[in-house]
């Protein structure tokens, strides 16, 4: 997922291990200069592996034992807890709504967030004043725009609810965040809000390395504007379609403070994600080997995707750092 | 007007309709909580459209009088620029020696940051909760500087790797001849030169950090050290009756962070598609 060749002009002095090269030179400086390099990375090593790498660790132990979160856990269960969540409706559901927000984020928010940037790339007055503000909501915290939206989105007396019926449409109005079959949609809209815009800027970075060219060609060439949209550009920019692409399901799979401040999970587990199951087992009701246990299957379940698309999908584009690593061996 | 001029001119009144329709949506939620903080909680339900009458300015002056709105935007403030120096200072030291020199190991280092990309803090925040009561780093603001600046290492160091190798290889050696050390060349000539790369990737370590909840929910159990975000929060629960008040309080929070995207809005967008092409 990470494209870290050099692009183009001479390589840096440090261009790969060389061992021809690296044997030339005496012992003694080959050590000096790894103990130099190492010395650079020891600080974010350190920070790395106590924060991030030990927590991995420590949750993937403590996900093989029954273990409310006080003293040392000693009640091994294996696997038991792994079991338990294949047989659990609310880790399942969690899954299932996982894969509702992915698919809504891949069918409905990126091809908005696309058709705005190609717009937005157009000679228009204010241009820049639209993007600023369809990104805006991105610089805000989940937490603000879910208290927000909640408010928003009371029923009856949430602003939502007044519009509809000040145009007569008091039908279309309803529970919003409070009811079991409108909480995903409605969570669904206050993210679309939030996180287009962000998926626009990226789509827009991605219109402007475009060689106008290009289009100037198609277009002698006969070929109408939707003609050009279909065969330049959705093509030249589809590295970073695939990148949003990750980035939302990433997202998606990890959401919890717009859960959590807008309906805690509810009603009755029907906005749950696995972010919040694992809060509400951990730190709500003590069952942190088990809340350990969905941690780590998000673990997997995100890593997993990430290395499939990055093994499938994204190699079309980039030498990933993963496979870089692979080829210089 | 000739028929050419008009008729590209009605050709492009569907674009500004729909850029219209979407600009109203995205700043209805805003302007509404900005003027509904200007009402009391009667007009609110009774006057849901119309603008204040009168303005009511005591919802933002008692919460700009409030020592705890203050103190949160204090603390997310210093949390904020703590990350940042760690993550930035740490990241900048790996990255350099990440680029720039040929070691044994060093793609398999590479590799495990950038697998870090992948791990979302709710991952690891009960074990890293575990951990900060061990190290009775809870109630303490280091309990979230350092575990935000380890999990915001990966993408700074993907991106400053990716500046420090642009830096031609000549100069090094120059500064080598000339007598320079590894440090002195990273500190006096490297840093300075990537310093739009280094704002771009602290702009992105700042938003961050102020918008983080769980963990900052999780270690500040006592008000002293809560961020604007566990504020907000709190602060809904305790007027959850009294909405105006609870708008007013939203909106004077948005402020810092739409402030500073006003003024770092080139770097952030920059990091954003950096960050997403390169990580």
């Amino acid at each position: 997922m990470t494209s870290t060749q050099i692009r183009g002009g001479r390589p840096p002095l440090a261009e790969g291990p060389d061992p021809a090269a690296a044997n030339r030179r005496p012992l003694g400086r080959r050590v000096r200069e790894w103990l130099t390099a190492v010395t650079f990375t020891v600080p974010a090593l350190a920070l790395f592996g106590l924060f991030v790498l030990l927590p991995i660790m420590y949750a993937l132990y403590v996900s093989f034992f029954n273990w409310g979160g006080f003293g040392s856990p000693s009640d091994f269960t294996g696997l038991g807890n792994f079991t338990r969540l294949l047989d659990d409706p609310v880790f399942l559901g969690d899954l299932w709504r996982g894969l509702i927000l992915v698919v809504a984020s891949l069918a409905l928010q990126l091809p908005f967030a696309l058709a705005m940037a190609v717009l937005l790339n157009q000679k228009l007055r204010g241009r820049a004043f639209y993007r600023m503000l369809f990104f805006a909501p991105y610089v805000l915290s989940e937490v603000i725009t879910g208290i927000l939206f909640g408010m928003i989105f009371a029923p009856d007396d949430g602003l939502a609810d007044k519009v509809l019926g000040a145009v007569g449409l008091d039908s279309l109005g309803g529970l919003w965040f409070a009811g079991q079959d409108t909480v995903m949609p409605t969570l669904f809209l206050v993210m679309m809000w939030k996180y287009f815009g962000f998926h626009m800027m990226l789509y827009l970075a991605g219109l402007q390395g475009i060689p106008p060219e290009l289009h100037e060609a198609a277009r002698i060439d006969g070929a109408g504007p939707w003609q050009r949209f279909r065969h330049v550009t959705l093509p030249l920019l589809g590295p970073t379609i695939r990148m949003s692409i990750f980035l939302s399901v990433i997202g998606a799979i990890q959401l919890f403070d717009l859960v959590w401040v807008t309906t805690q999970g509810g009603p009755d587990h029907h906005s749950e994600t696995m972010a919040v199951s694992m809060f509400q087992y951990g730190f709500k009701r003590y069952q942190v080997g088990y809340a350990s246990a969905i941690s780590i299957a998000m673990f997997l379940i995100s890593l997993v995707f990430a290395l499939a698309y990055q093994r499938f999908v994204l190699r079309r584009d980039t030498e990933g750092a993963l496979t870089t690593m692979r080829a210089s061996r | 007007m000739t028929a050419p001029a008009l008729r590209r001119r009605l050709r492009s009144v569907p674009l500004y309709v729909t850029v219209w329709v979407v600009g109203i949506v995205m700043v209805t939620p805003l302007l509404y909580a900005l003027v509904s903080g200007f009402k009391s909680t009667d007009q609110l339900s009774s006057n849901v459209f119309g603008l204040p009458s009168p303005w009511e300015t005591g919802n933002y002056t008692a919460i700009l009088k409030s020592e705890t709105f203050w103190r949160a935007i204090g603390s997310s403030t210093l949390i904020a620029v703590g990350t940042t120096v760690l993550t930035v200072g740490a990241a900048a030291l790996a990255a350099f020696a990440l680029a720039r020199f040929a070691f044994r190991g060093r793609e398999l280092l590479f590799t495990v940051f950038t697998v870090g990309l992948m791990f979302p803090f709710a991952v690891a925040i009960l074990p890293l909760f575990i951990l900060l009561r061990t190290f009775g780093l809870l109630d303490n603001p280091w309990g979230v500087i350092l575990p935000q600046a380890a999990f915001g290492l990966p993408i700074t160091i993907v991106i400053l790797r990716g500046f420090f190798r642009e830096i031609p290889g000549e100069l090094e050696e120059a500064a080598t001849l000339d007598g320079c050390s590894s440090f002195g060349f990273f500190w006096r000539i490297l840093l300075p030169m990537a310093r739009p790369a280094l704002g771009t990737v602290s702009v992105l370590a700042v938003v961050a950090s102020w918008n983080n909840f769980l963990l900052p929910l999780l270690v500040f159990s006592e008000q002293t050290w809560w961020t604007i975000p566990v504020g907000v929060q709190q602060f809904q629960g305790q007027y959850s009756a009294d909405i105006a008040r609870v708008f007013a309080y939203l909106v004077l929070a948005m402020v810092p962070a739409l402030g500073f995207y006003a003024v770092a809005e080139r770097q952030l967008i920059g990091g954003i598609t950096l960050g997403a092409t390169k990580g």
